[in-house]
């Protein structure tokens, strides 16, 4: 935290994590976009067998989930206080 | 491998998890557990979820099923990857309001509402009956792997009795650490250390064997990609039905199952553990499913036809002859079971401890509340309901004959937990759920489920005919448990799901928004939805001092524990700046320790036992209308002084103007006395001055006949004056005689002007009359009314200064009165003057008078007043004029 602008600091810190919350509530929306994403491809269109492929790209999608949970958790559940206020504070942007 | 060696090897673990959980148990009472409980063993526990139908289910899913078996990983997934939506307020209101399961929840989200939790209870119940039977059938299946593998002098025991010595043994370590103590937040500190434990066993032992078959069976990734393609499992085809329907099934069972709910919101240590669970709980997920489809592939390739693909985690690495292995994964397999069942036992036996037992012993014996030992009591009902869960389980895997496929009894678990769905989010959600809205979906909700998955599940003919299954009751073929509306195209599990949560969700929005929420209900309500606005306190609703602190700390005791009752009542006394153990029974302190309580026994059960000593229960809208009651008595009370204080205003400016009225009828008296000395000294002066010149002697007799006549004259007047003034008072007094008789007012009028003639009778005065107008006649007295004629028109002769005077005299009738007008031609009075001509001595010249005292128009006035009418100056009429007004018919009584 630099002492000179504390205000401008701030500002940017508490809307960075306003954008990490939406990130939040919008990993899942794509998580289930993804996961059910195989329910859209023709299996019988192809003759190669594809049960393989299908099950790597979902453990594909799981571990990119799973990275991106890792990454956002780090910056969302640092402080249970901080989060508090700053639900308190979410109708400001 | 030798039989008894595995018996062994599984005493030792259990061992090791007893010494485990024991050691916990004491650096916890030693207050040095703090860094047990760590994100990753809350992670670690919430492993739970991958009980044995993972352990050994999945692969057999996957081998049946190809990656269906995915989606109930995926669906957890996705919830704990989303955990700012639900999980987080999940956690935040399971941690602010104590709430001991998910049947508390619900209950205490409803107006802590019993009968909600009763009926959550009794779904949880029948719900994990049959996971409970799964559990201990994939032990006693495991152990038949090896009883038939191992010599054959040895002979195995049944699977009877091998389940019941599994049972037996859960149910006593379950018993054991669960219920060694009632903690106030419901932890287990031990147990969930064990729990981590045993994460760890079955994770470890699951990739020992996956690593296995990758590199030691295949030749490594590529190879299994291969043999993955080449294999029977490649077949598969998504359904897209099941694929959507299992993935949100399994998202809903993750925070449904009571086991979850425990593990995730109960045993929760600190809010923040869940953020790291957010990623690593599903990173735990893809570990246990990573092998999954490659075990199963190498398993159907390697195996011989008509093997369990159940057991394939044990019977691939045995018929590789590596022992070890086997063991390893029979133990991850074990802990699987071991720590779903112990958990699942916890949760349910604090369910039905807190919502069945504990009500119906308060509702038996309400005086126990205080006086008996409730801790006693709720930790036997709950060592009691643990055998009792662990019994039911084992009696449907008796029945059952266990032969089902895991997965199957898994999923049916899964669609019954899932009813409580609705009831919870909209309860988190919507302040418009209600009580009966979510009592009407659970209820249909289960029994959907009951008839359209549940009981066919046991087979033709078990609980429901076969009859009924193919034709529908009375042969209502659109009531068929398979095919319920006439939907018959769907997958038996999928339409049970859909009909049993479309129906209970209908349910539940259309009895929220019919019926009306109780004040409990709604103050729960907020609580619950708006959890996380600040300073949630919500409304205090225990009346103020109506508990005695002393009884509260007995019932503390007794359900806390004496140290932690005393600490805490000894806290809050001090927070109130008292000395002591017994601080002021605030409802701020009622309402803390009713949730302090509530973390031991649940939230209906605590305010039924602090209502119990507080008197009644929260705010009713009947205390509200009380208080509504008292206020408006206090707002009357002030009305009424307002009214008294003006009431009093009134009378002293009353008093006021009598008194100033008294002030001025003094003057006026002083101004009457010194008038009347004045006209009585007058002709007394000169009556005593001719007196004494006639008392001189040799007067001439002329003289003496002329003094002697002004003083008869003025003798006259002195009587006259001394007439008119009594006649004068007696009118005013209202004391007079009034002779009442019928009589004519021309005769009046007549008699009137005859005896006005003497005054100056050398003046001609002309008299107009209106003979018609006049014939009417009166009911009054006569003379009075003459008199006040004589008057008038006597005026009218001596102030009239006309040449040619003349009178005109006009009656008129209105109504009940008559009204008899007296005008002169003459100058009239002037205006300022009108005023006066009625007052006593009032004289407007002096220059015409003929021996008036001025009290003529006065004692007319009084005449009126008594006659009932009145007298006044008619002004604009061209000379004087006055207007006498009287009743045509004056009664005695006036």
């Amino acid at each position: 935290m630099r002492p000179g602008r504390p205000p401008l600091f701030l500002a940017r810190r508490s809307y960075r994590v306003q954008r990490l919350r939406d990130g939040a509530r919008l990993l899942p929306v794509l998580g289930m976009f993804l996961v059910l994403l195989p329910v859209l491809w023709a299996p019988d269109a192809t003759a190669t067998r594809d049960t393989a492929p299908d099950g790597i790209y979902l453990f594909a999608v799981w571990a990119g989930l799973v990275a991106a949970a890792a990454l956002m958790a780090r910056g969302l559940g640092g402080d249970a206080s901080e989060a508090e206020t700053g639900t308190a504070a979410e109708g400001e942007d | 491998m030798p039989f008894n060696i595995l018996v062994l090897a599984c005493l030792a673990y259990v061992i090791f998890l007893f010494l485990v959980a024991f050691l916990v148990e004491r650096r916890a009472a030693e207050g040095e557990a703090r860094w047990l409980r760590t994100p990753l063993v809350y992670t670690l526990s919430l492993s739970i979820y991958c009980s044995a139908w993972t352990f050994y289910g999945a692969v057999g899913y996957a081998a049946r099923s190809g990656l269906e078996f995915l989606t109930i990983y995926l669906g957890p997934s996705l919830v704990f990857v989303g955990w700012w939506w639900v999980l987080r307020k999940l956690v935040r209101i399971g941690r602010q309001q104590h709430v001991t399961s998910i049947a508390d929840l619900i209950s205490s989200r409803y107006g802590k509402s019993n009968l909600l939790g009763v009926i959550v209870t009794v779904i949880a119940v029948v719900a994990a009956t049959p996971y409970i039977a799964l559990q201990l059938q994939s032990v006693t299946l495991s152990f038949g792997v090896f009883a038939t593998a191992t010599s054959p002098g040895l002979v195995p025991p049944d699977k009877d009795s091998t389940a019941i010595w599994v049972a037996v043994g859960l149910a006593l370590f379950t018993i054991l650490f669960g219920t060694r103590k009632l903690d106030a937040n419901e932890q287990h500190t031990g147990i969930v250390t064990a729990i981590a434990v045993e994460a760890v066993v079955k994770l470890v032992a699951f990739l020992a064997v996956g690593g296995f078959v990758v590199w030691g069976v295949a030749g490594g990734p590529g190879d299994i990609v291969a043999r993955i393609n080449a294999s029977p499992i490649a077949d598969w085809q998504l359904e897209p039905g099941r694929w959507v329907g299992l993935t949100a099934l399994s998202a809903a069972a993750v925070i449904c199952l009571p086991r979850m709910f425990q593990v995730l919101v109960v045993e929760n240590a600190d809010e923040r553990h869940l953020a790291t669970a957010s990623w690593a709980f599903p990173l735990y997920l893809m570990g246990m499913s990573l092998f999954v489809v490659p075990i199963a592939v190498v398993g159907l390739e390697l195996l011989p036809v008509g093997s369990n693909p159940d057991l394939f985690v044990l019977t691939l690495p045995l018929s590789q002859g590596r022992g070890g292995l086997a063991m390893l994964a029979f133990l991850g397999g074990f802990s699987s079971a071991t720590s779903m069942v112990i958990v699942a036992a916890i949760a349910l036996a604090t369910m039905v401890s807190n919502h069945v037992v504990m009500p119906l012993w308060l509702h038996l014996r309400p005086a126990h509340a205080v006086s008996g030992d409730v801790r006693r009591l709720v930790l036997r009902s709950r060592r009691l309901s643990i055998a009792g869960v662990l019994a039911l389980g084992y009696a449907y895997f008796a029945v059952s004959g266990g032969s089902a496929a895991l997965a199957a009894i898994g999923l049916i678990s899964f669609v019954g937990v899932a009813q409580i769905l609705p009831a919870m989010l909209g309860g988190l959600f919507w302040r418009g759920a209600t009580r009966i809205g979510a009592t009407l979906g659970l209820c249909l909700g289960f029994a959907v489920w009951a008839y359209t998955l549940f009981l066919p599940s046991f087979g033709p003919d078990a609980a429901i005919s076969a009859q009924v299954l193919a034709e529908g009751p009375f042969g209502l073929g659109w009531l068929r448990p398979r095919a319920l509306f006439g939907v018959t195209g769907m997958d038996p599990l999928l339409h049970a799901m859909f009909w049993s949560l479309v129906l209970n969700t209908a349910a539940f929005c259309l009895g929220s928004i019919l019926t009306f929420p109780s004040p409990m209900e709604r103050t729960q309500g907020a609580a619950f939805v708006n959890v996380f606005e600040a300073d949630q306190t919500g409304p205090r609703g225990w009346a103020q001092g109506r508990a005695e602190p002393e009884a509260l700390l007995v019932m503390a005791q007794r359900i806390l524990g004496d140290e932690a009752a005393q600490s805490l009542f000894e806290g809050a006394a001090r927070a109130q700046g008292k000395v002591g153990y017994l601080p002021d029974a605030t409802p701020k302190f009622v309402e803390d320790l009713e949730r302090r309580l509530a973390g031991s026994v649940g939230a209906a059960t605590s305010h039924a036992m602090i209502s119990q000593l507080v008197g009644r229960a929260r705010v009713t809208v009947e205390d509200l209308m009380a208080v509504a009651d008292e206020t408006a008595q206090i707002k009357e009370y002030s009305a009424r002084l307002e009214l008294q204080q003006d009431e009093l205003t009134r009378t002293a400016r009353a008093l006021r103007e009598a008194n100033e009225k008294l002030t001025q009828l003094s003057t006026q008296k002083d101004a009457f006395l010194s008038q009347i000395s004045h006209e009585l000294r007058t002709p007394m002066t000169s009556i005593r001055a001719f007196s004494e010149i006639l008392m001189e002697a040799d007067l001439p007799p002329q003289m003496v006949v002329n003094y002697a006549r002004i003083i008869h004259d003025e003798a006259i007047r002195l009587t006259r004056l001394l007439d008119d003034l009594l006649d004068l008072s007696v009118l005013e007094n209202g004391s007079v005689q009034l002779n009442l008789s019928l009589a004519s007012l021309p005769e009046m009028i007549d008699k009137a002007l005859r005896a006005a003639g003497n005054t100056r009778p050398e003046r001609l005065f002309a008299v107009q009359r209106d003979s018609a107008a006049e014939a009417i006649f009166l009911h009054t007295d006569a003379d009075r009314l003459t008199q006040v004629f004589i008057n008038l028109i006597s005026n009218a002769r001596k102030y009239c200064a006309a040449e040619h005077p003349e009178l005109r005299i006009a009656v008129r009738q209105k109504g009940g009165r008559v009204t008899v007008d007296f005008i002169d031609n003459g100058a009239g009075i002037a205006k300022e003057a009108q005023a006066l001509v009625f007052e006593k001595f009032a004289r407007l010249t002096d220059e015409t008078r003929a021996g008036g005292a001025g009290l003529g128009l006065a004692i007319c006035r009084e005449v009126m007043a008594n006659l009932g009418g009145t007298i006044t100056y008619l002004p604009g009429q061209g000379g004087a004029a006055f207007r006498v007004t009287v009743p045509l018919r004056l009664e005695k009584a006036a």
